[in-house]
């Protein structure tokens, strides 16, 4: 067990939380103060440091339960605006997935497909307190006889609806390009042939996973911003990875953590959780999510005062490697580079775009540090932290960590 | 200098004439070609812009509309809706004008009418579908 100068609790942070007395910071403002003060004296005068990230999270989407109907029903198949929601659940649980696009979308039959509207829309028009059009069907059971539902219904007028989101807020993100001689159309938005772009997606020093690499404060029971509401972490996300790769510094060289988390999606706002269009690959839906970093001890300042420039992502090429599997990785590249909008690629100056706002990622960090300063938020101490071993890991994903 | 704008609709039996030459050369107006898409045998359009002073434009416009030239103001505007923006700039990578820019300090894009030639490339790039091509 390490020996630390400063030792602070979460009760005794949570304490100065309600008294309005807690200092908090955001993980961007934490880089200054640390570098002033030293790691000691800025783990003693701050209690909580803000994080923020505001990307498309695919895998992402929402329980709903749209209330029983008279005579009653057990869903077998359902459409919300359109969009398929999964159904094989109790009678009026549903999930709706974001990627899932609108029933009578032409996908990419016109290539590129424009994908216009899909389960994340849905999701984005509930929480701005649109109504949406709900068709369920049924085969009708002796004790739900109804085999036909069709009504709007609105956010409100649903018993529950929970967002959860098996896999979000990757830690490190590939910076994609395209080597090929033609343009492609990603996940990661398109591609110009021979490089003619490099998009990356998260926000760097201000990305949640980034300020605890090791997982020191982050686990089962983390209560954290969600799509403008609050949210928790509810366990390990799909795909986490924490065996990848590390700098020295302790950095995750590559796609490693990932969150699930869950929050209840009435409390949640269209700011927020915002739906998305990739051309030529699908619909999905952009989630605002912040992480507070309770300052423990003077190691979680050195982490969270880890900045741009020792941030690297690798730069790996969609037009071949990525489709192929093959795991290359062209070289890395400092996010404080990229947020200058232009690297080197073996002697060529490639424009370098990201697809997560930092503008917004900004904002959720802030209006979670307001939070926490106000007394409304509290930590959630974890029950179980993320693992940080191999240890129940799944089969490796080859590079592929879309 | 007065600048202006305008789609140039050619006819088939145009295309192999040299016009914008005989603008330059015979009116002695400045032509800048935003965009062109000229096809044999098929009708071929271009945006230009077109500087000059108030008589040499008119001369020049006159010329046009003689030789069975169509000359239209450009009409497709592109609008960026800002409240649908989220700051990702996704969209900055296709410009070719920049008229889609942003402030690296904050990350907060921008959009420049003046500089934008309507070239559409950025429309379906946007994932948030915060910009529209608007026609008259």
């Amino acid at each position: 067990m390490a020996s630390f100068q400063v030792n602070k609790t979460y009760q005794e942070i949570n304490e100065k939380i309600k008294k309005g007395q807690a200092v908090v910071v955001t993980a961007e403002e934490i880089i200054d103060l640390v570098r002033r003060k030293g790691e000691v004296a800025a783990a003693k005068s701050v209690d909580v440091v803000t994080t923020g990230t505001f990307s498309p999270m695919c895998s992402s989407g929402a329980f709903l339960n749209f209330g029983h109907a008279k005579p009653p029903i057990k869903a077998a198949k359902v459409w919300l605006n359109n969009v398929p929601a999964y159904a094989g659940l109790a009678a009026v649980d549903v999930y709706l997935g974001v990627t899932e696009p609108s029933a009578d979308d032409p996908l990419n039959k016109v290539y590129p497909g424009e994908f216009k509207y899909g389960g994340g829309h849905v999701i984005q028009d509930l929480v701005a307190g649109k109504a949406v059009h709900l068709v369920a069907e049924a085969y009708g059971t002796d004790c739900y006889p109804n085999k036909r539902l069709e009504r709007d219904i609105t956010l409100k007028q649903m018993v529950n609806a929970i967002l959860c989101n098996p896999r979000n807020c990757y830690q490190n993100y590939n910076v994609a390009v395209n080597l090929s001689n033609r343009t492609i159309y990603t996940y990661m938005g398109p591609l110009r042939p021979r490089a003619g772009n490099a998009n990356f997606c998260t926000s760097g020093q201000l990305s949640p996973l980034f300020n605890d690499p090791y997982y020191r404060t982050i686990g089962i029971g983390t209560r954290i911003f969600l799509g403008g509401g609050v949210g928790y972490v509810v366990f390990p996300g799909t795909q986490h990875n924490p065996g990848k790769p590390r700098s020295k510094n302790g950095i995750p060289l590559g796609p490693a953590g990932t969150l699930m988390v869950m929050g209840d999606l009435k409390q949640m706002s269209p700011r927020h959780l915002v739906g998305v269009s990739l051309l030529g690959y699908g619909c999905s839906l952009t989630v605002g999510l912040g992480v507070p970093i309770p300052m423990l001890n003077e190691e979680i300042a050195h982490f969270c005062a880890i900045s741009d420039e020792e941030l690297l992502a690798p730069i790996v090429d969609y037009g071949h490697d990525y489709p192929a599997g093959t795991g290359r990785v062209l070289g890395q590249v400092s996010y404080a580079q990229l947020k200058k909008g232009k690297m080197t690629l073996e002697g060529q100056e490639v424009t370098c775009v990201p697809l997560s706002s930092l503008v917004r990622a900004r904002e959720v960090a802030q209006l979670l540090k307001e939070w926490i300063a106000a007394g409304k938020f509290l930590l959630g101490e974890p029950v179980e932290l993320l693992p940080l071993g191999d240890k129940g890991r799944g089969v490796p994903t080859a590079g592929r960590d879309s | 200098m007065l600048k202006k704008k305008v789609v140039l609709n050619f006819p088939p039996h145009l295309i192999d004439q040299p016009v914008t030459y005989k603008l330059i050369q015979d009116y002695g107006v400045v032509v800048n070609i935003l965009r062109a898409r000229i096809t044999p045998r098929e009708w071929g359009s271009m945006v230009v812009e077109l500087g000059g002073s108030p008589k040499k434009l008119e001369a020049a416009m006159g010329f046009l509309g003689e030789l069975g030239v169509g000359v239209e103001p450009l009409a497709r505007e592109v609008r960026w809706h800002e409240e649908r923006c989220i700051h990702c700039t996704a969209c900055l990578a296709p410009c070719p004008t920049h008229a889609l820019g942003v402030d690296r300090a904050s990350m907060t894009v921008s959009f420049d009418q003046e500089r934008c030639i309507a070239c559409e490339l950025c429309l379906r790039v946007c994932p948030y579908l915060a910009i529209e091509i608007l026609f008259d």
